[in-house]
């Protein structure tokens, strides 16, 4: 195959806030604003950036649970965002979805038997009983649980064994392309890397692409083969991870890397971005980034950056960086 | 007189087939102003000691031994009057999942206004004003506009930025913080722990921070009890339990920690996982996953005993103690 797997181009999505209908500027969410990004096979492209900027919308556009306001979506090469419910259901078993809350995401009132053979029943209703409980009973062996756990009910299991039960019923129509959102962020270190583990067998074993959003930086040194950082609904720097770990060149990126918890025995000593937390209600002009920005000059606040591509593929979207002043 | 004091709860949940125990002679304290880490994989049984505090066990859940003082009060034994006249006024809980505390159908006016009407008389406007201010606190964009917001058109972080403030609003005397930033990115996580560090500091405010972030508590508590399977198994001075943790679970959680240096490894991982309840281990209940176990480690549970500045329970904690490894 050639071209990349998922492509988004020049992705916007607006989110209308209520207002009254004769109210002039009725209050509109600019929730992505031009986002570009494509995904070979076999990656595991990450998304990180501060709460707010966007991610799970994009993703949500991916997907098609989302309308977009602006702008294409393409799996392999087909332009899925206008697509009808009916022509979308191919589209929707190969590509699926992990949840940032694995309290929300499994139904309470149904066995965890019943949640994983519900894809199945919908999207193979040929299949017999047996094949289904065997396929359960693979999918869950593979992700490491016990499939006795089948007739218990959600509320029984701590968040860990719950996101690996969502990882399980993810995997069950053999997806290609997955996207988790945020799926280890409520687990403990040594299960993080577990759970890590067994997404990366299930890349191996499964030929999965991911599409991985995390704000957990440390996770995606360990899991990206791509970063890309977004800010205010923009894609602020694309590179491959060691790269982007080794020399941030965004200064939002610095920021972040800075930001990562680190174990000590003092406390902690917080120095706030200056400027406001940021909104996507009222975005600042030119460079969104440009009010909390050491660097910013006039242009930054005049002009929206465009993606510059560096010598080592890395795509910038900023001033300073282009003009060589960092 | 501490200001909370857990003594040798228990907790069950009577199954069909079985008594399950969640808690076993789980003790630690709190003193005015004092910030106390809980610490545990996935499973040990860290929110479900928190729902005890408050009285919110889920069904079938029950206290079956023990105490939990408050001021000198027995919580265990009050009334539902009594217990709401505490329960998010002068202890509050900010959950793990924020959609515990989000009513989805009410704006969050009408919720943090309910809030502080369920506990003192306060107009409406007063109590608004309380409300926009919080929200500031916790650094939510145009407060006013977002009053009027819906939990759905907050992303995840600013949710539970929203309940934080909500957490807030009664000035109460404990927070119990159920991880609360593990769905935040890291830059608004270092401003929240900050933020709730000054808070506990200025208001004479006690924090019992629940997380798998050994990192986040290093930097924001004074004292750690981490849990494993239902017990404590190491209790002590932050500074001491991360950089001379005597428990060999401890050793683990914190060799398991992504580091400067790690980037590209794989992480350390504690072999196994924590057991669920209707299999705990005999013995040393981290016997099977621990590198010293042997036949004495299988025998019995051991007692927790004073190490240097901290308590362990191990039976080779002094032994342990003397090798100068981590
Ligand atoms: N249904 C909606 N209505 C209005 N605004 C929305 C809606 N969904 C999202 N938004 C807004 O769009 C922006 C992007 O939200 P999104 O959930 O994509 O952020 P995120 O990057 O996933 O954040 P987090 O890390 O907190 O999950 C936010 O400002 C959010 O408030
Ligand atoms: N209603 C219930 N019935 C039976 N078992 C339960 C129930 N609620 C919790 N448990 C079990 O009690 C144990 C402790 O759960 P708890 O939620 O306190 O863990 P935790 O330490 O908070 O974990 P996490 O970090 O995943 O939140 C787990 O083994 C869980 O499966
Ligand atoms: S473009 Fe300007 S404002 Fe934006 S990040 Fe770069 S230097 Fe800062
Ligand atoms: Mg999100
Ligand atoms: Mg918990």
């Amino acid at each position: 195959m050639s071209g990349p797997l998922v492509e988004t181009r020049d992705v916007e999505k607006r989110f209308d806030l209520g207002g009254y209908f004769w109210q002039q500027d009725k209050p509109v969410v600019r929730a992505l604003n031009g986002v570009s990004i494509a995904i070979e096979k076999g990656e595991s492209f990450c998304l990180v950036g501060e709460s707010g900027c966007g991610k799970s919308t994009l993703a949500r556009c991916i997907m098609g649970l989302l309308d977009l306001s602006e702008g294409e979506v393409f799996y392999k090469g087909e332009q899925i965002d206008r697509l009808s419910a009916k022509a979308m259901m191919p589209y929707r078993r190969r590509m699926q979805m992990i949840f940032q809350n694995p309290y929300a995401s499994l139904n309470p009132r149904m066995t965890i038997q019943k949640t994983l053979e519900e894809p199945l029943r919908f999207h193979f209703p040929e299949m017999k009983n047996g094949e289904v409980r065997d396929k359960v009973e693979e999918v869950m062996t593979s992700v490491g649980n016990d499939p006795a756990w089948g007739t218990r009910y959600p509320h029984e299991f701590s968040g860990g064994q719950r996101q690996r039960i969502s990882i399980a019923r993810a995997l069950m129509v053999d997806p290609d392309f997955v996207v988790a959102d945020e799926p280890i962020s409520a687990l403990d270190v040594s299960i993080q890397a577990q759970v890590l583990n067994v997404m990366m067998d299930a890349r191996d074993s499964r030929d999965l692409t991911y599409l991985f959003i995390t704000h957990d930086l440390s996770v995606v040194r360990h899991f990206g083969t791509r970063v890309g950082v977004m800010y205010l609904g923009a894609l602020c720097e694309l590179a491959q991870t060691k790269t982007l770990f080794d020399t941030p060149r965004h200064p939002y990126t610095q920021v972040l890397l800075n930001a990562i918890p680190k174990l000590s025995t003092t406390e902690l000593i917080h120095t706030p971005m200056m400027g406001e937390v940021p909104t996507a209600i009222k975005l600042p002009s030119g460079c969104v980034f440009h009010p909390r920005c050491p660097y910013a000059n006039e242009r930054c606040s005049r002009e929206v950056p465009a993606g510059t591509t560096l010598d080592d593929g890395t795509v910038v979207a900023c001033h300073a960086v282009e003009e060589n002043r960092i | 007189m501490a200001l909370l004091e857990v003594k040798n709860l228990g907790i069950e949940f009577p199954m069909r087939r079985e008594v399950l125990r969640a808690l076993q002679g789980v003790s630690f304290s709190l003193d005015a102003g004092e910030r106390l880490g809980i610490v545990g994989e996935s499973g040990a049984g860290k929110s479900i000691a928190a729902f005890a505090i408050i009285n919110l066990l889920s069904k079938p859940g029950r206290i079956n031994a023990g105490e939990i003082l408050f001021e000198g009060r027995d919580l265990t034994v009050l009334d539902d009057n009594a217990m709401r006249d505490i329960r998010g006024n002068r202890i509050s809980m900010i959950f793990q999942d924020p959609m515990m505390t989000l009513n989805p159908v009410l704006t969050i006016e009408t919720q943090m206004i309910e809030v502080l009407k369920a506990h003192r008389e306060i107009s409406d406007n007063d109590a608004r004003k309380i409300a926009v201010e919080k929200l500031r606190e916790v650094a939510i964009p145009s407060p006013e506009d977002r009053l009027k917001s819906y939990p759905h058109e907050l992303s995840g972080g600013q949710r539970q930025r929203v309940v934080i403030a909500t957490a807030l609003l009664t000035n109460p005397s404990i927070i119990i913080a159920d991880e609360p930033s593990t769905a935040l990115d890291v830059t608004i996580q270092a401003g929240i722990m900050a933020l709730m560090l000054n808070l506990c500091k200025s208001h004479d405010m006690g924090l019992i921070l629940i997380t798998h972030d050994l990192a986040v508590v290093s930097q924001v508590t004074e004292r750690v009890v981490v849990m494993y399977a239902g017990r404590v198994v190491e209790e002590g001075p932050t500074a001491d339990i991360v950089t001379h943790p005597k428990h060999p679970y401890t050793r683990g959680l914190i060799a398991a920690l992504p580091q400067e240096g790690t980037a590209g490894k794989r992480l350390n991982q504690i072999p196994g996982s924590m057991p669920t309840l209707d299999a705990i281990p005999d013995g040393c209940a981290f016997h099977p996953r621990c590198p010293h176990a042997d036949d004495v480690c299988r025998a019995s549970v051991p007692e927790i005993v004073k190490v240097g500045n901290q308590f362990s329970r191990c039976v080779k904690a002094t032994e342990l103690a003397e090798e100068n490894s981590l």
